[in-house]
Order: C-alpha cells, then structure tokens, then sequence
C-alpha cells in the first residue's frame, strides 16, 4: 500500500475549478517532484493534501485512511507537513519560536528537535532570537523547512522551496533533503526548476492546466517529453 | 497647585480603570480582529455575576471574583467557539451585528433579572480607605489597587503572549489564520480560548467597576467608549499601549474637570480625538501589520 495516494483528485476555489482528477501515489521513503508552468495547479494539489482545500475524504489516502475532508489541523496531527510557498514565517514569532510552533499540534517522536534543526541549519541557531523579517530569503527557507520538520512528519511537502533564491542558496537548501529523507520521511517537491527536480526525485508527475501531463522516473524522460507535457503541444 | 497635582494623580488612578475596561477589548482585537461592541455590557454582566457569587455565598467580592473567573472563562470560551466564531471572516460586519445584538440582549436580560436599581459591590471598609501622601493629597486604596490590578494584569497577559505555548499560538494565529492551521493550531478553540481569557480580564475589571461606583444595567455602552477610545490612543494591538492609553484618557478626564466639572467626559472625548489628528495609529502601534 502506498504511503500517500490522491484518487480523482478535484479541487475547485469557488467556481473555479483547479485540478480535474488527479491520481497519484507516494511510496515510503520516496521523493516525488511535481512539476509544470505557473497556474498549472501544483500549490493547489499540495493544498488539497494539507487540508487547505477540503474535498471528498477518499480522494487523498494516507496509509489506507481517507482524510480528503479533513481540516488542516488533524492533517498535520497525521504527520503530513506543508513547507507553504513564499515561506510564510509568522512575522511576530522570532526564529525559535517559528520553529517550536512547528510541533504545537503535533508531539510526535522522532528525530527531529530544536538542536537537531539547529544542527541541519545551523545559522538559524545563531539568528535564533531574531526577528523573521532580518533574516536573508534563504535563511527564511531554512526556517520554513525547519518548522515543517519539528513535527516529525511522515510526509514533508515542499512547495516552491528554491523560489526567489541564488543558485548557491538552493544548492544549500537542496543539500539538507539527504538528512531530511534520511531521517525518515518521504517528500512530495513541487518545483520550477526542471534541472533541480529531476536531480532529486525518484519519480516525477507535470501537471498541465490542472490535469496530469506526463508521470516517469527522470531518467526514463525525455526533454521532448517534458517540453510538451509542460507546456502542451 | 495641590488640586493640580492631585487631578494629575487621581488622574493616573482612573487611567487604570479604563486600561481593565480596554485591555480585554485589546486582546480579542489584536488576536483575532474581532470589534466587540458587547465588551462593556459583557463587564457589566460580569459585575452582576461577582455580586451574584458574592450574595449566595455571603463572600467579599474580591474572593467572589475568584470563584466568578472559572465561570465566566468557561461562558466567553463557549461563546465564541458557538457564537462568535461563526461570524468572522473577511467580511467585518458580522460580528459587529452580533455583538450589537449581543449588547442588546444582555442589557435587557440584566434589566428582566436585575431591575433597573443600580448596584454596587461593597467590601467593607477598603472602599473608604485611602492613603495620605501629604500636602492634602490622599489616594484611595480601591483606585490604587486598580491601577496595580491593571498592571499585574498586563505583566500576566504579555507573560502568556511571550512565554507559552498558547501564546505563540495566539501570536501566530493572528499574523496567518492559514499557516496557523498547518501548525496544528485549530483556530476555533484557538479563538475560544482567547475569549475565555478576555472574560477573565473582564471580571477583573468588573471587581474594581462595582468597587468605584454604581452599576445598572445600561452602563455598559458608555464603558465600551471609554474602552475603545483607550484602545485607539494606546495602539492597536499592544497591551502596555493599551495602560497608556487608558491613563491618557483617565488624565485628561480629571484635569478637564478640574478646569470646570462639566467639563470632564468632554475633555476626554477631545483627547481622543487630538491623538487621533496627531498620531492616526495612536501612541504605541504594534510594528506590523
């Protein structure tokens, strides 16, 4: 059984509808790239999995269990974690307190602590009392991940975590994921950039005006493939 | 020189009535941005409900306070995880239409239970009791104590907002109601909970209402004022500001009435209304937002 699975996934704000029947899995242990152009719906899937949108319970399945009409909060208690696009830090918490919120809901073991974060990034143990609003866009990024992580969560989603970033700040940022999966848990990617998805991911789904475009291993994709399923034909 | 001197310290004094009138108004604005015009008949309810407790019990009001807070926390919680809750959104006149009609229904619930004879809650010889400065100046012991109230009750609140858990919640549930949710945070209780606290900070303020003067049922429209105008000259959203605020309005109340008696709600009100031409966005605005 799959760790995470969406069924005819649809997601809609209002009368707009936003994606139209997505099926995906995740498997233990994995990590899975979405890709595809702006507006192509892949912050709202990861929403859809996080319990920002609600829909039908067995249209997201975790472990067996439906939780597609869940509200954010339980989905979290789950061990599913959103890294949220464009980062988010609450501007009146202080580095530490942004991280230690992290786990508020959810008081899981696991290897995941305050030193343990502070050892993964440790310039946030020196910027620990320091407003979020100082800190550089990717020590804010490091601080968005780190919070995700204090919940010790079986599902790490990460939406646009290299957005706005100097490539040597994303080659940081993407150095962490080894710890990250290495200490347990699986990833679900949704990136811009093409390269740095396919260097991480073990398989990877292009999304196109909300529907599923093109699903493989990087290595069996082809630049054609990808070219047309990202931007049609 | 002396009545000056003792306006400007009574004036203090007063002030810190007005900041236990605010502060709950400030909590429940800075976490959640909800306008509560039910806040004054809400103090005036509580005042009923210390006197209550006081009455049944044959306790001094200020043990009767005690018993009231699990109480009251336990009715503002309910109310706004049943009520109020339902009202908040992006939209900001629903809750204002509920709390108005809330401010009317609890007006005249205390009007059907209560009559319409003010009350007071009396504790003896403390309500008298005042401490001489010298030079003809004395303070009483009620204002002092509700000054000092005011300010431990301020140390407690910025205690849990900086120091727990619940705090940080608070905090960052009112930065972003959508990543507060993906923390875990239920906003729902989140709010109630806020609200229960409120409650508590109104039966405190209750106590010392019922301590200083009269009550009836009608009084609370008049509090709210006072409570909102306290609010706005501290600052949105910060507590201290919120003292300062009210010891602003209790200062400029006394002095205009030591110009002329009449003139002593009025020179508050133009208070207000000067800090508001001067500084929009009052004296100790909260750095965001």
């Amino acid at each position: 059984m799959a760790l995470l699975e969406t069924r005819n996934l649809t997601s809609f704000y209002g009368d707009f509808q936003a994606l139209y029947g997505i099926d995906t899995t995740l498997e233990r242990g994995e990590t899975v790239a979405i890709i595809g152009a702006n507006g192509a719906g892949k912050s709202t899937f990861l929403k859809a999995i996080a319990g920002l949108i609600r829909g039908p319970a067995d249209s997201v399945i975790l472990d067996g269990q439906p939780i597609g009409d869940r509200i954010a909060a339980d989905i979290v208690k789950l061990g599913v974690a959103l890294v949220p696009e464009g980062r988010r830090l609450f501007p009146s918490l202080t580095v530490e307190e942004n991280l230690l919120i992290g786990n508020y809901g959810r008081k899981a073991r696991g290897p995941w602590t305050l030193d343990r974060v502070y050892a993964l990034f440790p310039v946030l143990k020196e910027r620990r009392h320091s407003a979020t609003t100082t800190l550089s866009g990717g020590q804010q990024q490091m601080a968005a991940i780190g919070r995700a992580l204090m919940s010790n969560p079986r599902i790490l989603l990460c939406d646009e975590i290299s957005l706005g970033l100097a490539p040597i700040v994303i080659a940081g940022i993407y150095g962490a994921m080894p710890q990250i999966k290495a200490a347990g848990a699986s990833v679900v990617l949704v990136e811009q950039d093409i390269v740095q998805a396919m260097k991480v991911a073990d398989r990877v789904y292009c999304f196109q005006e909300g529907r599923l475009s093109l699903t493989g291993r990087p290595r069996d994709l082809t630049r054609e493939q990808i070219h047309r399923a990202y931007f049609g034909s | 020189m002396t009545g000056w001197l003792d306006a400007v310290i009574q004036g203090v004094l007063l002030g810190g009535l007005y900041a236990l009138f605010a502060a709950g108004l400030s909590l429940i604005f800075g976490i959640m941005r909800l306008v509560n015009l039910a806040h004054g008949d809400l103090i005036v309810f509580a005042a009923y409900a210390i006197l209550l407790v006081a009455g049944h019990l044959g306790l001094d009001p200020f043990a009767a306070v005690l018993l009231a807070i699990p109480i009251l926390f336990v009715i503002g919680f309910v109310l706004q995880y049943v009520l109020l809750n339902r009202t908040l959104g992006h939209d900001l006149l629903p809750p204002l239409l509920v709390t108005f009609g809330l401010s009317i229904v609890i007006q005249n619930g205390l009007l059907q239970l209560f009559s319409a004879d003010s009350r007071r809650l009396s504790s003896g010889a403390i309500e008298t009791a005042s401490i001489p400065l010298g030079g003809g100046i004395a303070v009483g012991v009620v204002p002092l104590l509700t000054l000092l109230a005011a300010i431990a009750l301020i140390v407690f609140l910025n205690l849990i907002f900086y120091r727990t858990p619940i705090g940080r919640a608070f905090r960052a549930t009112s930065d972003d109601l959508e990543v507060a949710q993906l923390m875990g945070i239920e906003v729902g209780r989140t709010f109630a909970v806020a609200m229960g606290l409120a409650f508590v900070v109104v039966a405190v303020a209750a106590l010392f209402l019922g301590l200083r003067a009269n009550f009836d049922p009608t009084i609370g429209p008049a509090r709210l004022l006072y409570a909102f105008e306290a609010v706005i000259i501290g600052g949105l959203g910060s507590l201290w500001g919120t003292l300062a605020g009210g010891i602003v309005l209790g200062l400029a109340q006394t002095i205009g009435a030591r110009i002329d008696p009449e003139w002593q709600i009025l020179a508050g009100h133009l208070a207000f209304l000067a800090v508001l031409v001067i500084r929009p966005r009052g004296l100790f605005p909260r750095a965001q937002d």
